[in-house]
C-alpha cells in the first residue's frame, strides 16, 4: 500500500478524476440547457386523445411520467392552449383513460398576439360578420388574406412606436422647458408662447395620428372561427394572428423552416404576454449594451490603479495592505455592491445631477433612479479587482531589464511605461477583461435593484437626440430568466423559454469571450511574448 | 591634450584624448559602501575593460557613468564624473539627456516586446525623428553597424523575442547606437552567450570602436585581454590598477592584480 502511494500512480488518477468531474459537470450542463432549448422552436405534432368518458383533449404531448405510487402507469402532459377557453395550458391524462389516440390533419396551431398558442379547427373567415368561406375553403382565403392582416398590424405599430413615439419625447421636452421657465417665474412672453405653440402642432399632429390608426383599426374587420375541443368556439380578428401551423401535416423541410424562423423571432423581437411569449430582443441588447458601458469604464480605470501599484507606488507595507484589500474586494458578495449602487450612484450621484441639470422635471427622478448607466458602473466596480490584479499580474511578468533599457536610451519614465509597458502589458488588459465581462454578463442580484426592469418601454439607444439615453432603465437576459422562470402568471408555459433564454446568455458570455479572446491573441502574436 | 590619467598608479600614464573622467568617485547603497575614491579616464575611441571578481563595484561604476543607479533607492554618491568635459551629477544636467550620449548594453539582452524595426526605432522615436524614411535609413545602418542586417532584413517586422540569444544582444547593441552616442557601455554583454556568438559581439566590439568608446565590464579575463585596449581590475570597491590591457596582464605592478590574473585568487 505505501509502495503504491510511493509510485505517484494513485495521486495520477485523483488528478485525473477531479478533472474529469469537473469536465462532466460543465458537460452535462451545457447539455441539459441545449436540450431543453433545442426542442423549444419545433412544431410539435399535434395528438387528439379521446378518454374513457368521452372528453376530447387535443395538442402536442409535453411530457410524459410514471405516476407516483403505481407500477407501470404512465400519465402524459398535454398541453391543450386555449387560455382563454379552458383556464390552463397543460392537461396530465393518465394513460388508462386514453381510448382513442389520433392525429388529425385539419388541426391548426395558431399563434396569436394575445393569451398564447389556440389549437382548433379553423371552421370559418367571416367578414364583417358575414360568412366569406367555410370548412375547408376558409384556410385558403384566410392565407390569402394574412399577409395584408400582418402588413396592417405592422403599419399601426409602426406609427405607435416611431411617429407617436417621437411626438411623445419631442412634447416631454417642451413641457420640461415650460416647467424650467415656470421654475425661474417667467409664464409668459416669447418663449413660452413658441413652447405653448410647438405643443398645440405637435398635438395637432398626435391627434393626426390617432385618427390614422383608428383608420387602420376599423379596417380589419375579418375574423376566423375556430372550434376547439368540446365545440368550443373562438372567433379570431385576423389581426391578431400572428402565424398558423398544421403541424401534422409538415414534412420535415417545413419544419426545420418553421424552427428557423421562430429562433429568429426569439432573437430579434419583442416580447409578448408579460415575456411569456416573443422574443428577447431588448434583453440581449440591454446585456451587451450593459457590458459595454462596463467595460469602458472598468478598462481605464483597473489598469491605471494597477499601474500605480506597481509601477510608481514604493513597495511596502501600505501598497501590500491595499493589495490584499484590492484582491479580497473581488470575494464580496455581489448584492453588497447593488446596495452600494443604490445608496452612492443612485442616491448621491444620480440626486444630485437630478437636482443640478434636471431640475424641471423633479420630484419624476431622471438619474436619480435605476438606469443603464448606473448598473454598468456598479458592475465595473464589481469587477474592477479582477481588472487590476490581471493588469498587476502582467507588469510584474515584465522583465526589469525591458523598462531599463528603454531608460537607457534616453526616455522618460513616462515614455517607458506608455511605449514600452503599456503593449507589453495588453494581453494581460484584455485577460482581465475577459474575466471581467464574463463576469458581469452573468451577474444578475446588483441590477435588480440599480435599473433593471422585466418590461422596459424602450431602448437605451435609439434615434432620438442624443440616441444613447444612459438614464433609461433596461432589460437583461439574467433578470429575464428569474422573471419568465419564476416570476410570470404561466410558469408552465414559459419553462422551454427559460432554457431557450440561458442557452442565448450562454452563447452571448461565450461570443464576447471568443472576441476578447481573439484579439488578445492578436496582440500576443505581433509581440511573441516568448522567453529566449 | 594629454593628462595623467591614474592617480593610483603614476608610473602608467596613458597619453591619449580622455572621454570620461572620474574623480575621486565613491558611491553608497544606503550604509554599504560600493565604491571607494575611485578616478581614472577612459579614452575616446578605446575598449576599456572593469575586470574583478563578483561584488567588486564594477558594474556600479558602469551604471554610474549613465546614471542607472539614480533608480536604485537610497544611492548616495560623492565624487565627479565628465563625459566630454560635462559634469554628469551637475543637478541641472537632464538625466535623459545624458542617457541619450551614453548608451548601454546589458547583461541579460532585453528588447523591447515589439518587432525589429520598432526596437532600433524606438531610440530615435524618443529623439523625435517621425519621418519613416529617416527611420528607415537609421534602422537598416544601426542593423549593419551591429551585424545583424543581412540575417533580419527580411523579417524586420517579425517580434524581436524571436530571435536567438546572440542575434538579440547584437539587436540590443544596435538599438543602443541608433541613437548615436557617445559612449558605449556594455555590462557583461556576453555573459548569458555561447562562444560563436561571443566571438560575433567581440569582432563588432572592435569595429565599433571607430566611432564609439566603449567601456565593458566582463568576467571573463580572456575577453578583456582579447578586445580592450585599456582595464582596470577592481577588488572591493576599489580600482586597484588601471592601465594599458597588455601591461597590466603581462606585467601587473599590483601583488592583488596578478593574483588575480593568474587565478590565485580565493
Amino acid at each position: 500500500m505505501h509502495k503504491l502511494w510511493r509510485s505517484g500512480e494513485p495521486f495520477i488518477w485523483l488528478t485525473g478524476g477531479a478533472l474529469a468531474t469537473a469536465l462532466i459537470m460543465v458537460v452535462g450542463l451545457v447539455v441539459i440547457i441545449v436540450g431543453n432549448a433545442a426542442g423549444f422552436f419545433w412544431p410539435a405534432d399535434v395528438v387528439r386523445l379521446t378518454l374513457t368518458d368521452g372528453k376530447v383533449l387535443t395538442g402536442p404531448i409535453a411530457d410524459r411520467e410514471r405516476i407516483p405510487g403505481k407500477a407501470d402507469a404512465w400519465r402524459e402532459k398535454i398541453k391543450v392552449a386555449n387560455r382563454d377557453l379552458y383556464g390552463a395550458d397543460f392537461v396530465w391524462v393518465d394513460e388508462a383513460a386514453i381510448a382513442k389516440r389520433e392525429r388529425p390533419t385539419d388541426v391548426a396551431v395558431i399563434e396569436r398576439s394575445e393569451w398564447g398558442l389556440l389549437i382548433g379547427r379553423i371552421a370559418a373567415l367571416q367578414e364583417g360578420g358575414a360568412v366569406v368561406a367555410r370548412d375547408a375553403a376558409a384556410w385558403p382565403e384566410i392565407a390569402r388574406r394574412l399577409p395584408a392582416a400582418a402588413g396592417l398590424r405592422r403599419e399601426i405599430r409602426g406609427i405607435e412606436k416611431g411617429e407617436i413615439g417621437a411626438i411623445n419625447f419631442e412634447q416631454e421636452k417642451i413641457r420640461l422647458s415650460l416647467r424650467g421657465l415656470e421654475a425661474r417665474g417667467v409664464t409668459s412672453g416669447a418663449d413660452v408662447q413658441t413652447l405653448r405653440a410647438r405643443l398645440a402642432a405637435l398635438q395637432d399632429a398626435y391627434r393626426m395620428h390617432e385618427a390614422r390608426l383608428t383608420e387602420l383599426r376599423t379596417r380589419q374587420t375579418a375574423t376566423m372561427l375556430v372550434v376547439a375541443d368540446g365545440g368550443k368556439e373562438k372567433a379570431l380578428p385576423l389581426a391578431q394572428v400572428l402565424d398558423v401551423t398544421f403541424p401534422n401535416t409538415m414534412g420535415s423541410i417545413a419544419k426545420a423552416a418553421h424552427y428557423v424562423r421562430d429562433l429568429w423571432q426569439f432573437i430579434a423581437e419583442d416580447p409578448r404576454e408579460s415575456n411569456t411569449e416573443g422574443g428577447v430582443f431588448p434583453a440581449i441588447f440591454g446585456t451587451v449594451m450593459m457590458v459595454m458601458i462596463m467595460s469602458i469604464t472598468v478598462t481605464p480605470l483597473g489598469v491605471l490603479a494597477a499601474f500605480y501599484l506597481r509601477e510608481y507606488a514604493r513597495q511596502g507595507t501600505f501598497v501590500s495592505a491595499v493589495r490584499i484589500a484590492v484582491n479580497n474586494l473581488a470575494g464580496v458578495p455581489s448584492i453588497v455592491f447593488g446596495v452600494f449602487g443604490v445608496g452612492f450612484f443612485i442616491y448621491g450621484v444620480g440626486g444630485a445631477i437630478d437636482r443640478l441639470f434636471y431640475a424641471e422635471a423633479l420630484p419624476t427622478p431622471t438619474f436619480g433612479t435605476g438606469g443603464i448607466l448606473w448598473a454598468s458602473l456598479t458592475l465595473a466596480l464589481l469587477t474592477i479587482p479582477v481588472v487590476i490584479v490581471a493588469t498587476e499580474e502582467g507588469l510584474a511578468a515584465i522583465p526589469g531589464g525591458t523598462r531599463e533599457a528603454s531608460l537607457a536610451l534616453g526616455a522618460t519614465k513616462l515614455e517607458t511605461t506608455l511605449k514600452v509597458v503599456l503593449p507589453a502589458v495588453m494581453p494581460s488588459i484584455l485577460t482581465g477583461l475577459i474575466l471581467a465581462m464574463a463576469r458581469a454578463a452573468g451577474e444578475v442580484a446588483p441590477l435588480m435593484i440599480t435599473g433593471v426592469v422585466k418590461l422596459a418601454p424602450a431602448l437605451p439607444m435609439d434615434g432620438f437626440w442624443p440616441f444613447v439615453h444612459l438614464d433609461r432603465k433596461f432589460m437583461h437576459l439574467g433578470f429575464h430568466i428569474y422573471d419568465v422562470g419564476f416570476q410570470s402568471p404561466n410558469v408552465d408555459a414559459a419553462r422551454p423559454m427559460v432554457f431557450a433564454t440561458t442557452l442565448l446568455l450562454l452563447v452571448i458570455v461565450v461570443l464576447l469571450n471568443l472576441f476578447a479572446i481573439a484579439t488578445r491573441n492578436r496582440l500576443r502574436r505581433k509581440y511573441a511574448t516568448s522567453a529566449v | 591634450m594629454s593628462v595623467t590619467l591614474n592617480p593610483h598608479a603614476a608610473a602608467a600614464s596613458i597619453m591619449e584624448t580622455p572621454m570620461v573622467e572620474i574623480e575621486r568617485l565613491s558611491f553608497w547603497y544606503g550604509p554599504k559602501q560600493a565604491l571607494k575614491d575611485v578616478g581614472m579616464a577612459v579614452p575616446k575611441h578605446r575598449i576599456t575593460a572593469y575586470i574583478g571578481p563578483s561584488g567588486c563595484g564594477k558594474s556600479t561604476l558602469l551604471r554610474c557613468l549613465n546614471r542607472m543607479n539614480d533608480l536604485v533607492d537610497g544611492v548616495r554618491i560623492e565624487g565627479a564624473i565628465r563625459i566630454g568635459g560635462t559634469d554628469i551629477y551637475d543637478p541641472a544636467l537632464d538625466v535623459t539627456e545624458l542617457r541619450k550620449r551614453v548608451g548601454m548594453v546589458f547583461q541579460k539582452s532585453n528588447p523591447f516586446p515589439k518587432s525589429i524595426f520598432e526596437n532600433v526605432a524606438y531610440g530615435p522615436r524618443i529623439l523625435g525623428v517621425q519621418n519613416r524614411g529617416d527611420l528607415q535609413a537609421i534602422v537598416e545602418r544601426s542593423l549593419r553597424a551591429a551585424a545583424l542586417w543581412d540575417e533580419v532584413n527580411d523579417r524586420l517586422h517579425d517580434s524581436a523575442l524571436g530571435l536567438s540569444g546572440g542575434q538579440q544582444q547584437r539587436l540590443c547593441i544596435a538599438r543602443a547606437i541608433a541613437v548615436e552616442p557617445d559612449v558605449l557601455l556594455m555590462d557583461e554583454p556576453c555573459s548569458a552567450l555561447d562562444p560563436i556568438a561571443t566571438a560575433r559581439i567581440e569582432e563588432l566590439m572592435l569595429e565599433l570602436k571607430n566611432s564609439y568608446t566603449i567601456v565593458i565590464v566582463t568576467h571573463n579575463m580572456q575577453q578583456a585581454a582579447r578586445v580592450s585596449d585599456y582595464t582596470g581590475f577592481m577588488l572591493l570597491g576599489e580600482l586597484v590598477e588601471f592601465g594599458v590591457t597588455r601591461q597590466l596582464f603581462t606585467n601587473p605592478r599590483d601583488k592583488r592584480t596578478e593574483d588575480y590574473i593568474t587565478g590565485r585568487f580565493g
